[in-house]
C-alpha cells in the first residue's frame, strides 16, 4: 500500500525537533525594526548549546529570527542566502524587500507542511525598504501575518501582553531596547529553555547591526520567589 | 525573398555567419500590422493598427494585459503572440503568488528573451514569428522593451514595429526627447500621431486602432473606443491644418516618410535591429 501521508518514506519525515531555540521577540520602532533572541539551543530539557545565533541578516533590507529546530533554521538560511544571491546577480536595481522574503518563506513553510514534512520553526522576518517598515511572522504550519510587534513560542504568552500595553508608534531606539529587554527578562524568569545570553538585531534604511552577546541583570529576591507556594499550600 | 541552401534548418549556419530561419522570422514581424510604443518617466503607451481582413470579421487582438503593471503589443504571427502572452501572464502570476509583489519588467523580458533563444538552437523547433513591445513598471519607473524572434531584447524610449513602422519611427525620432517628461495625455497624443503616420493618408479613427496605457499609480488598461475617438477628434481640431468639420487629414510628412521607407525596405537587409 502506497504511503499516502508524505511523499517520501516515513524515515524521511520530520516527526519531532531535536535541538531547539526558544522565543524571538520583534517590534517596529521609529527608524526600523528591532529583534531580540537569546543564544540557547536546547536538547530536550538540557540547555546544551549556548552560542547559537538565532538572528541573521537576509540581504540588504531584512533580518530573520528563528525559534524551533536549529538544523531546519540552517536549511532555511541556505535557501534564503541562495535566493538573495540570485536576486543580486540580476544587478538591475531591483531587490527583494522584507515583504517579498516573508512571502517566500510563507510559501516554503506551507508547502512543506502540506507534504507532512515541516520545517519545525517559527520565524520572525523584519526589515525596511524605501522608508517602509515591515514586520511579519510565519509558523511551521504556514500561518503568517504582519504586525507592529510579534513574538514566537513563549514570547506569545509572556511578551505580547507587555508589548500590547507598552508599545507605541515611533519609539526611539533606547525605548525599543528597554522594552525588548523587559520582555526578555520576563522570559528568562519564566521560560525554562531561556538562557541569559542574548542578542539584539536592528535594521534601518542604512543597514543591519546585530549586537554582541550580553546578559541581563536579574533579581531573584522577590518575596514571591522566597516562598513560592504561599498562596497554594502543598503545590510546588 | 532569399533562397539558398542554408535556410532550411534553424540550426544551420550560413557561411557568412547568419541563421536564415531567424532572419525569416524577423521578416514575419515586418509584415504584421504596425505596433508602436513610447514611454515617459512614469507612463508607457502602446498603440497598434487593427485592420480586419474583411468587413464581416472582427479585428485581431494585438494588445494584451500581462499584469496590472505590464502589457504587450505584438506584430507578426498573432498566434505565436498569444502563446507568448500566456507565458508572460503565467510568469507574472507565479512571481506575485510567491513574493506578493509585482515581477519587475526587466526580469520578465529577460526570461522571454531566453525562451525565444531556445527556439533558435533546437533542430525540432522554429523561432517565434512575433515581435513584442513590452511596456511596464519596476522599481525605477516606466520601461519599454522590444523582444525579437532572435532572442534579443532592447530597451527603448520609443519604438515602432510592423509594416510601415518606418514612418512612425521617423516621427518618434523627431520627438522622442520630449517624451521623458511628457504628461500622460500628451504621450497618448504622440502615440496617435505616430500611428497616423503608418496609415499613410487613411483616416485615423478609433475603429482601426487600439491604445493602451500603464503608469505609476495606473493599472494597465486598454482605452475604450469612445475615449480614443474623443482624443482623435481633440487633436485633429487643435492639430496642424485640417478644417474642423472635415476629418480627412492627409499629413504631408506622412507621405514624405513613406517614399523614404519603401526605398529602405528593398534590398537584402539583415536584422532590422
Amino acid at each position: 500500500m502506497i504511503n499516502l501521508i508524505g511523499s517520501e518514506s516515513d524515515s524521511q519525515r520530520t516527526l519531532y525537533p531535536y535541538v531547539t531555540g526558544t522565543s524571538v521577540v520583534g517590534i517596529k520602532y521609529k527608524d526600523g525594526i528591532l529583534l531580540a533572541a537569546d543564544m540557547g539551543g536546547s536538547y530536550g530539557s538540557t540547555l546544551r548549546y549556548k552560542t547559537v545565533e538565532r538572528l541573521k541578516k537576509v540581504g540588504k533590507h531584512s533580518i530573520i529570527g528563528a525559534s524551533g529546530e536549529i538544523s531546519d533554521f540552517q536549511e532555511i538560511m541556505r535557501n534564503l542566502d541562495e535566493l538573495i544571491l540570485y536576486d543580486n546577480m540580476w544587478d538591475d536595481g531591483n531587490s527583494l524587500g522584507p515583504k517579498e522574503v516573508h512571502n517566500y518563506l510563507t510559501r516554503m513553510m506551507y508547502n512543506r507542511r502540506n507534504k507532512f514534512n515541516p520545517l519545525w520553526n517559527s520565524l520572525v522576518l523584519g526589515g525596511v525598504k524605501n522608508g517602509q517598515k515591515y514586520l511579519g511572522t510565519v509558523s511551521m504550519i504556514g500561518v503568517h501575518y504582519e504586525d507592529n510587534h510579534v513574538a514566537t513560542g513563549f514570547g506569545n504568552h509572556l511578551a505580547r501582553p507587555l508589548l500590547r500595553n507598552e508599545w507605541h508608534a515611533d519609539m526611539t531606539f533606547e525605548e525599543g531596547v528597554k522594552l525588548l529587554e523587559k520582555c526578555m527578562r520576563v522570559l528568562l524568569y519564566r521560560d525554562r529553555s531561556a538562557v541569559n545570553k542574548l542578542q539584539i538585531a536592528k535594521i534601518t534604511e542604512e543597514g543591519v547591526t546585530i549586537t554582541q552577546p550580553y546578559a541581563l541583570k536579574t533579581f531573584w529576591n522577590f518575596s514571591a520567589f522566597l516562598n513560592p507556594t504561599a498562596g497554594a499550600e502543598g503545590s510546588w | 525573398m532569399f533562397r539558398n541552401q542554408y535556410d532550411t534548418d534553424v540550426t544551420t549556419w550560413s557561411p557568412a555567419g547568419r541563421l536564415f530561419q531567424v532572419e525569416y522570422a524577423m521578416e514575419a514581424v515586418k509584415q504584421g500590422s504596425a505596433a508602436i510604443g513610447l514611454r515617459s518617466k512614469t507612463h508607457v503607451v502602446l498603440a497598434c493598427v487593427n485592420k480586419s481582413t474583411s468587413e464581416l470579421s472582427s479585428h485581431q487582438k494585438k494588445i494584451f494585459k500581462v499584469d496590472d503593471h505590464i502589457g504587450v503589443a505584438i506584430a507578426g504571427l498573432t498566434a505565436d503572440g498569444r502563446v507568448l502572452s500566456r507565458y508572460l501572464r503565467n510568469e507574472c502570476i507565479n512571481y506575485s503568488y510567491t513574493y506578493e509583489s509585482p515581477l519587475p519588467i526587466g526580469r520578465l523580458v529577460v526570461q522571454l528573451a531566453d525562451k525565444a533563444q531556445v527556439c533558435t538552437q533546437r533542430s525540432w523547433k522554429r523561432p517565434y514569428g512575433v515581435g513584442l513591445l513590452v511596456g511596464g513598471l519596476d522599481e525605477s519607473g516606466a520601461h519599454l522593451y522590444y523582444n525579437c524572434p532572435s532572442g534579443n531584447y532592447f530597451e527603448y524610449e520609443a519604438f515602432a514595429i510592423g509594416s510601415r513602422s518606418q514612418a512612425a519611427k521617423t516621427y518618434l525620432e523627431r520627438k522622442f526627447e520630449t517624451f521623458k517628461d511628457s504628461s500622460r495625455d500628451n504621450l497618448i497624443k504622440d502615440a496617435l500621431f505616430a500611428l497616423r503616420e503608418t496609415l499613410q493618408g487613411e483616416k485615423l479613427t478609433s475603429s482601426v486602432c487600439t491604445i493602451a496605457v500603464v503608469g505609476v499609480g495606473e493599472a494597465f488598461q486598454i482605452l475604450n473606443q469612445e475615449t480614443v475617438q474623443g482624443l482623435i477628434n481633440e487633436f485633429e481640431i487643435v492639430g496642424e491644418e485640417p478644417p474642423p468639420a472635415d476629418e480627412a487629414a492627409p499629413p504631408e510628412q506622412g507621405s514624405g516618410a513613406e517614399s523614404g521607407s519603401s526605398a529602405a525596405e528593398q534590398g537584402a537587409a539583415p536584422m532590422d535591429i
